[in-house]
């Protein structure tokens, strides 16, 4: 039996507004795939955690501080060292072109998602990340 | 991923991410699956496990995470298996106990596993008890099962767990809904939770005297426990009749007799499973009950006799009725 793909949405930092994350985590869901949420304030390695004890396919972050030039890196450099290289990276929120260039080049960073995206983008672009799953 | 015969070497070394990726191979089922259960199964039986359960909103996350931060503060190590919904139409989940669950994050003492509930019925699947299997073959002290949110006829939680606690707020209902028959028979703990509020008192004394009448010499009698997450001394009293609950089943065997039958009842389950997964894969019955379902939108046949008449045209002797 297939396991459906499991996803986790997490809000690391400060910063207080979760709406994103929910719309995505529908989505996601009604996608069929099986989303945990972490919620919000997560430290990086909170997030790194949850990513290891539910074996998720994928980590998507939400990050609407301004902080992202520093949680993502950290995000993806401790993901490395926990045994989760394989694991692939997203994020979204306000994050500029320039530094969304910047973070699309850390190797493990798939793909960075600004204001204005269309969940049904994101849906395309995760099943994208699974051929055949 | 490593091979499985790795993944159990460095599961037996105390390797989280390995115990991580052998739940996904029990998840996935298949041979693989049978050969991760078969290798836990020789260790399990030393955790104590506790079902958490109660209808949806009652605070058993919130109350987890209580009963977590409790049990590290006494040094014993947690699992938790916690179990969600899956969307009947999409197949997809949101897992969102561990909201709720702020204390595992950065203690690894605390192991959480979310679950989607994949078209089980009931509150807890026979897949939550498979984890549970693999956190207790891990060396987890204390095994924590979240149900999803209960109803009244979930009783078949009662062969997850050692020790049941069900969780109820003041909103429940009044004493009539105490009476009922269901979910609180299984209880060996109710814990009124959300204390705070209105009603707490009335509902927890309501409860208490149902658990009085219930009352059986010699047996286990179910404390009723108020509880608010707000209130450390409250999840004390709560832990605490935990404990008492252990402590009765270590005394004259019934921790291995309550075992004993919920083997007996996850097998059965599983039976049961298998049974009725090969009936309906098999093409004679789909060919069969195409046929059938035409008189019966015909309007020539009843359900129940067209459900019979198929039951025993496959040699399954048909006992209801109807």
């Amino acid at each position: 039996m297939k396991r459906p793909l499991k996803v986790l949405i997490a809000k690391p930092g400060l910063d207080g507004h979760d709406r994103g994350a929910k719309v995505i985590a529908n989505a996601l869901r009604d996608a069929g795939m099986e989303v945990v949420y972490t919620g919000l304030h997560q430290t990086p390695e909170m997030i790194i955690e949850a990513a290891v004890q539910e074996d998720v396919d994928l980590v998507s972050v939400s990050v609407l501080s301004g902080a992202h030039m520093t949680l993502i890196p950290r995000i993806r450099e401790l993901m490395n060292t926990s045994g989760l290289a394989d694991v692939k990276l997203i994020a979204g929120g306000i994050i500029p072109d320039h530094d969304a260039a910047e973070l699309k080049r850390l190797p493990g960073v798939a793909g960075i998602f600004g204001p204005g995206t269309s969940t049904k983008d994101v849906v395309t672009f995760i099943e994208g990340l699974f051929p055949g799953r | 991923m490593p091979q499985l015969e790795e993944l159990l070497a460095q599961f037996a070394n105390g390797d989280m991410r390995a115990a991580s990726r052998l739940m996904s191979v029990v998840e996935r089922g298949g041979a693989d699956a049978e050969r991760v259960l078969d290798a836990m199964f020789p260790r399990t039986g030393r955790a104590h496990r506790i079902a958490i359960t109660g209808p949806g909103g009652a605070g058993k996350s919130t109350l987890i995470n209580e009963l977590a931060r409790a049990f590290r503060a006494s040094g014993q190590t947690v699992g938790v298996v916690a179990e969600d919904p899956s969307s009947p139409f999409s197949g997809g989940a949101i897992l969102g106990d561990r909201v709720r669950m702020t204390h595992a994050g950065g203690d690894s003492g605390v192991f959480v596993r979310s679950l989607a509930s994949r078209g089980s019925e009931n509150g807890l699947s026979a897949l939550a008890s498979d984890l549970a299997d693999v956190l207790d073959a891990f060396g987890r002290d204390i095994v924590l099962l979240e149900s999803m949110g209960a109803s009244q006829v979930e009783t078949r939680i009662r062969f997850s767990a050692d020790t049941i606690v069900v969780v109820l707020t003041p909103e429940a209902g009044d004493e009539v809904q105490t009476l009922k028959s269901g979910l609180l028979e299984v209880a060996d703990i109710v814990c009124v939770n959300k204390s705070d509020r209105g009603g707490a008192e009335s509902l927890a004394g309501d409860l208490d005297a149902i658990m009085k009448i219930r009352e059986k010499e010699g047996h286990w009698r179910c404390p009723v426990v108020m509880t608010s997450a707000r209130d450390s001394d409250s999840v004390a009293r709560l832990t605490a009749a935990i404990a008492d609950h252990s402590r009765y089943l270590d005394a004259e065997g019934r921790r291995v007799a309550r075992r004993v039958s919920s083997l007996k009842a996850r097998l059965a389950a599983r039976i049961d499973d298998s049974i009725r997964s090969a009936i309906w894969q098999s093409p004679m019955l789909t060919q069969r009950f195409d046929a059938i379902f035409e008189r019966v939108t015909a309007g020539s046949l009843p359900p129940w006799r067209a459900a019979r008449e198929l039951a025993e045209s496959l040699h399954i002797e048909s006992r209801s009725s109807r």
